[in-house]
C-alpha cells in the first residue's frame, strides 16, 4: 500500500519527462551533431559546435545587447508598474476601470502589437512623426537609426509588459496589513517617509520575484525584434533569441543552433540565479 | 474582383447545362471565373473527368493571400471536380522552409504538393519527384518561356512545376519623366537630359535630384527611390540587382557568386564592392524610414506615389496600377539599370564599355513541386497542372494579391493587359517589352541555388546591412561575407556546392 502511492506520481512524471526532460536531452544530443540542410539527423561531431560559438562575435554581441535591453526594460517596467499600482491601490475614482485598462497591453498578442507599433513608428506615414512635425519638431528615424531602433524596441516591450509588473505589485500592495500604516500615521510620517520606510521594504520580496519573472521573460524577446526591426539597422537590435532563430530556422543549422541555445540557457540560469541572490541580499535581508 | 460560385451553384449550373445541351457538347466552366477552358492534361474538362473520391491530397503553401489564396481557391475547385479531399496548410514565409525540410529529412510523408521559393531548389531537389513527360509535353508547359523552364530544372531534369515568373526590374513615374517642364528643369539644374536611368550611377543622381520636394504637386514631399533594405526581408535580392552589372561580365563565364573552378567567393571583388558603395550612397534619396523598408514598404512607397523610382518584383508596379491608384497609368517599366564599367576577374581590371552592361536578374519566385515520397503523385501532378492551366493562370494574373506573375509567352502580349486590365497602351507596352527583354537577355544571373542557400543569403544580408548602417565600409562588410561564405562552403563540402552551383552557371552561360 505504501509503495502504491508512488503510482499516482507516474502521470505527472511522464508529463514532465515528455515536455521538459526529453526536449532538453534531445537538444543536448542535437548540439553534438552537424544536423543542417545537408546532414539530416544525429551524427556525432563532438564539441565542434561549441568550439565554433566561442568565435561567433555576433552571438556574444547579441547576448550583451540582450542584457542591456532586458535590464533597461525591466527597470522601467518596475518603476512604472509600481507607480501605477500605487495610483489604484487606494480609493480612487473609476478604480476598477483603470485596473482593467492598465492590463489591456498585456492581453494583446505580441506579434500583433509589434505590427501596430511598427505602423506607429513608421517614419513616413506613422502618427508619431506626424505629431512631432505638427508640434514644430523634426521627424525622428525611429527604426532606421541604431540608437532609436533600440529605444523603439524597448518602448514596445515596456508598453506591453508594464501591466504584468503592475498586476503583481498591486496584488502585493493589496495584501499588506493596515497596522504599520496606522502606526506610521500616529508617528506623523508623511507619504514619502511612509513609502520608503513602510511600503517599499514590505514590498521587497514580491518586487524581487516580479523583477526575476520579468527578466526571465525579457531575456526571450523575439517577436518584437522580428516584426519591428528584423535585428537592424545592421545588427543594432539583434538579440540572442532572434540570432538563434536565424541560425536554426532560417539557415537550418539545427546542430549549431542547439549549442547556441544551450549555452544561452546556462548563461541565463547562472546570471538570473546570481541576480536573484543579489537582489534578495540587498532588499529582502532585513525582512528575513 | 471576380466572385467565385458556391459548390451548389456550380453543380446546379453544370447539371442544367448537361440537360440543355446534351453530353456531347463541350462543358462550360466559366462559372469558375475563367474565360475559356484550354484543352490539356490540366484543363477543367480533363480534371472533371477524373475520379479521386476517397483520396486525400495534402498541400503546404504560403499564407494568404500571396500564392496561398490561389492555392486554396484551386484546391476547392479541384475537390469539386474530382471528388478528392484536399487539405491546404498555410504557413508564414519565415517558417516555410523548415516546415517542408524537416519532414523530408526525417522521412515523414507530410505533404504531397509543395509551394515554396524557387531558390530553395538546391536544398530540396533530392526529395522531389520529376515532372512526368505527359505534363512536360502539354501546351501549357510548352508555353512557359525557356527562362522559367530553366528555373524549374535541376541538371537535365524538370523537378519543379512552374506556376509563377519573377524578375527584378525598374519601375518609374512616367508622368514625371515625360513631363517637358520637368525635363527642362532637370536640364537647367544639372546640365543633363532627364531620362530613365541607364546606369546605377545615373539612377542615384536622378533619385537624389528628386528627393525632398513636392514634384507631383500633391502637397506632400516626395523622394527619389524606395528599395528593399530591411535585413532578413529579401534585401539580399535588392543588393544582387544593384551589384550584378558591375560584377557579371558578359564575356567572362564560369560564375557570378563563386569562381566555379576554385569555388572562391567573388562576393568581395571590386564589382560587388562598387555595387554596395552605390547602394550605401543611394540612402540619401530614400524616404524617411527607407533604410529599413521591407518588401511591403517598398510596394506601398512606390505604389502610393511617394517616390520616383523603385526596383524589385512586380508587386509595386501592380500596386501602382490598381484601379483605385492615383498614379494608375502614370508609371513605366524598364530593365534594371546597368554599369558603364564591369569588373573582369580574369584580367583583374575594370573594363570600360561603350554601352552600359545591363544584366537581367531572374530572381527567385514561387514555384511548386511534388514530394518524391508522396503516394499520391498522380493526383498531385494533376492538381498542379490544373492550378497552372492557361485559363486559371490568366485569371490569377489579374488579381494582384495572388502573387502570380507572367511566365508564359502569351503573357507578354500588351493587348492582354490593355483589354483585361484596362491599362493604357504606353504602360502595357513598357511592361511587356521589359519582361520580354529580361526573358530573352543573354546576360542573366540567377539566384544561388545551392545547398545551404539560406546560410549564404543571411550572411550576405547581414554584411550589406552593416555597410548600410555605417558599421563597416562596403569592402570590410563584403570581406566578412566572403570569409563566412568560405566557411559555409567548407562545412557543406566544396564538391557538393560546386556540383549544385554548376547547374546555375550552366543556365547563366548557356546563351
Amino acid at each position: 500500500m505504501y509503495r502504491q502511492k508512488y503510482l499516482f506520481l507516474i502521470p505527472g512524471l511522464l508529463t514532465l519527462v515528455a515536455i521538459i526532460v526529453f526536449p532538453l536531452l534531445f537538444t543536448i544530443r542535437v548540439s553534438f551533431s552537424s544536423w543542417d540542410v545537408i546532414q539530416p539527423g544525429l551524427d556525432w561531431i563532438g564539441g565542434e559546435n561549441y568550439a565554433r560559438l566561442w568565435e561567433d562575435e555576433r552571438y556574444w554581441e547579441a547576448l550583451l545587447r540582450l542584457a542591456g535591453m532586458a535590464g533597461g526594460t525591466v527597470l522601467v517596467q518596475y518603476v512604472l508598474g509600481f507607480g501605477l499600482a500605487l495610483l489604484v491601490w487606494r480609493e480612487v475614482l473609476l478604480k476598477r476601470f483603470f485596473r482593467v485598462l492598465f492590463l489591456i497591453p498585456m492581453m494583446t498578442t505580441p506579434v500583433v502589437m509589434s505590427v501596430i507599433w511598427r505602423t506607429i513608428f513608421h517614419e513616413s506615414l506613422g502618427p508619431v512623426n506626424d505629431l512631432l512635425q505638427r508640434a514644430g519638431l523634426e521627424a525622428l528615424p525611429w527604426i532606421s537609426s541604431a540608437g532609436l531602433a533600440f529605444t523603439s524596441v524597448m518602448i514596445v516591450e515596456i508598453w506591453q509588459w508594464t501591466p504584468f509588473m503592475f498586476l503583481l505589485l498591486l496584488a502585493g500592495l493589496l495584501s499588506l496589513p493596515e497596522e504599520p500604516y496606522l502606526a506610521a500615521r500616529i508617528d506623523g510620517a508623511g507619504p514619502f517617509r511612509t513609502f520608503f520606510r513602510v511600503t517599499f521594504p514590505r514590498m521587497a520580496a514580491i518586487s524581487v520575484g516580479a523583477i526575476l519573472i520579468r527578466l526571465i521573460e525579457a531575456s526571450k524577446i523575439m517577436e518584437t525584434v522580428y516584426v519591428l526591426t528584423s535585428g537592424g539597422p545592421g545588427t543594432a537590435t539583434e538579440t540572442s533569441s532572434y540570432y538563434i532563430y536565424i541560425r536554426g530556422l532560417r539557415d537550418f543549422q539545427l546542430g549549431y543552433a542547439a549549442s547556441l541555445s544551450l549555452i544561452y540557457l546556462i548563461i541565463m540560469i547562472v546570471s538570473l540565479t546570481l541576480i536573484g541572490k543579489g537582489l534578495t541580499r540587498i532588499f529582502v535581508k532585513d525582512q528575513a | 474582383m471576380r466572385h467565385y460560385p458556391s459548390r451548389a451553384k456550380a453543380l446546379w449550373t453544370a447539371a442544367l447545362s448537361a440537360c440543355l445541351f446534351g453530353t456531347a457538347a463541350a462543358k462550360d466552366y466559366t462559372e469558375y471565373g475563367i474565360d475559356e477552358d484550354v484543352p490539356g492534361p490540366g484543363s477543367y474538362e480533363t480534371i472533371d473527368g477524373k475520379d479521386y473520391s476517397g483520396r486525400k491530397l495534402t498541400i503546404i503553401t504560403h499564407a494568404v493571400p500571396v500564392i496561398g489564396e490561389p492555392t486554396a481557391l484551386h484546391a476547392e475547385q479541384f475537390e469539386e471536380l474530382t471528388g478528392a479531399e484536399v487539405e491546404v496548410v498555410h504557413v508564414p514565409f519565415g517558417d516555410l522552409f523548415q516546415r517542408i525540410m524537416i519532414p523530408f529529412q526525417t522521412g515523414q510523408q507530410a505533404y504531397d504538393v509543395l509551394f515554396y521559393g524557387s531558390l530553395w531548389l538546391g536544398d530540396y531537389h533530392r526529395y522531389l519527384a520529376p515532372v512526368p513527360e505527359k505534363y512536360q509535353n502539354s501546351s501549357a508547359m510548352q508555353g512557359v518561356t525557356p527562362t522559367y523552364r530553366d528555373v524549374a530544372t535541376w541538371g537535365e531534369e524538370m523537378i519543379q512545376f512552374p506556376v509563377d515568373g519573377d524578375r527584378h526590374y525598374l519601375k518609374y513615374r512616367s508622368d514625371i519623366f515625360d513631363d517637358p517642364e520637368m525635363q527642362a528643369r532637370y536640364l537647367e539644374d544639372t546640365g543633363e537630359e532627364l531620362r530613365v536611368p541607364q546606369t546605377w550611377s545615373e539612377y542615384n543622381e536622378v533619385a537624389q535630384y528628386f528627393t525632398g520636394w513636392d514634384w507631383d504637386g500633391d502637397g506632400e514631399v516626395n523622394y527619389g527611390t524606395a528599395e528593399v533594405t530591411k535585413r532578413d526581408d529579401l534585401m539580399f535580392s535588392a543588393f544582387i540587382s544593384r551589384a550584378a552589372p558591375f560584377a557579371k561580365h558578359p564575356d567572362v563565364p564560369g560564375g557570378f557568386f563563386f569562381d566555379l573552378e576554385t569555388m572562391e567567393p567573388l562576393i568581395n571583388t571590386p564589382g560587388w564592392v562598387r555595387g554596395l558603395e552605390l547602394f550605401v550612397e543611394a540612402q540619401e534619396a530614400f524616404p524617411p524610414g527607407g533604410t529599413s523598408f521591407g518588401l511591403g514598404d517598398e510596394i506601398f512607397s512606390f505604389g502610393g506615389g511617394q517616390v520616383l523610382m523603385s526596383y524589385s518584383w512586380d508587386d509595386a508596379f501592380i500596386q501602382a496600377m490598381q484601379e483605385d491608384s492615383r498614379i494608375r497609368n502614370e508609371v513605366g517599366a524598364a530593365i534594371l539599370p546597368g554599369a558603364s564599367e564591369v569588373w573582369n576577374r580574369e584580367t583583374g581590371q575594370w573594363d570600360q564599355l561603350s554601352e552600359p552592361n545591363r544584366v537581367a536578374y531572374i530572381t527567385w519566385g514561387w514555384t511548386s513541386a511534388v514530394a518524391g515520397n508522396s503516394p499520391n503523385k498522380d493526383m498531385a501532378f494533376d492538381y498542379l497542372a490544373f492550378f497552372s492551366n492557361q485559363a486559371n493562370t490568366k485569371h490569377d494574373l489579374q488579381i494582384g494579391r495572388f502573387g502570380v506573375n507572367p511566365y508564359r509567352t502569351e503573357h507578354f502580349d500588351a493587348d492582354f493587359w490593355i483589354e483585361e486590365m484596362g491599362w493604357d497602351e504606353d504602360t502595357a507596352t513598357t511592361y511587356v517589352e521589359t519582361l520580354e527583354a529580361i526573358d530573352s537577355s543573354d546576360n542573366r544571373v540567377f539566384d544561388l541555388r545551392v545547398p545551404g542557400v539560406g546560410q549564404f543569403m543571411t550572411s550576405l544580408a547581414a554584411g550589406v546591412a552593416e555597410a548600410l548602417a555605417g558599421q563597416a565600409t562596403p569592402q570590410e562588410a563584403l570581406d566578412g561575407v566572403a570569409e563566412e561564405w568560405s566557411r559555409i562552403v567548407d562545412r557543406i563540402g566544396e564538391d557538393r556546392v560546386r556540383e549544385a552551383y554548376s547547374t546555375v552557371v550552366a543556365i547563366e552561360d548557356a546563351r
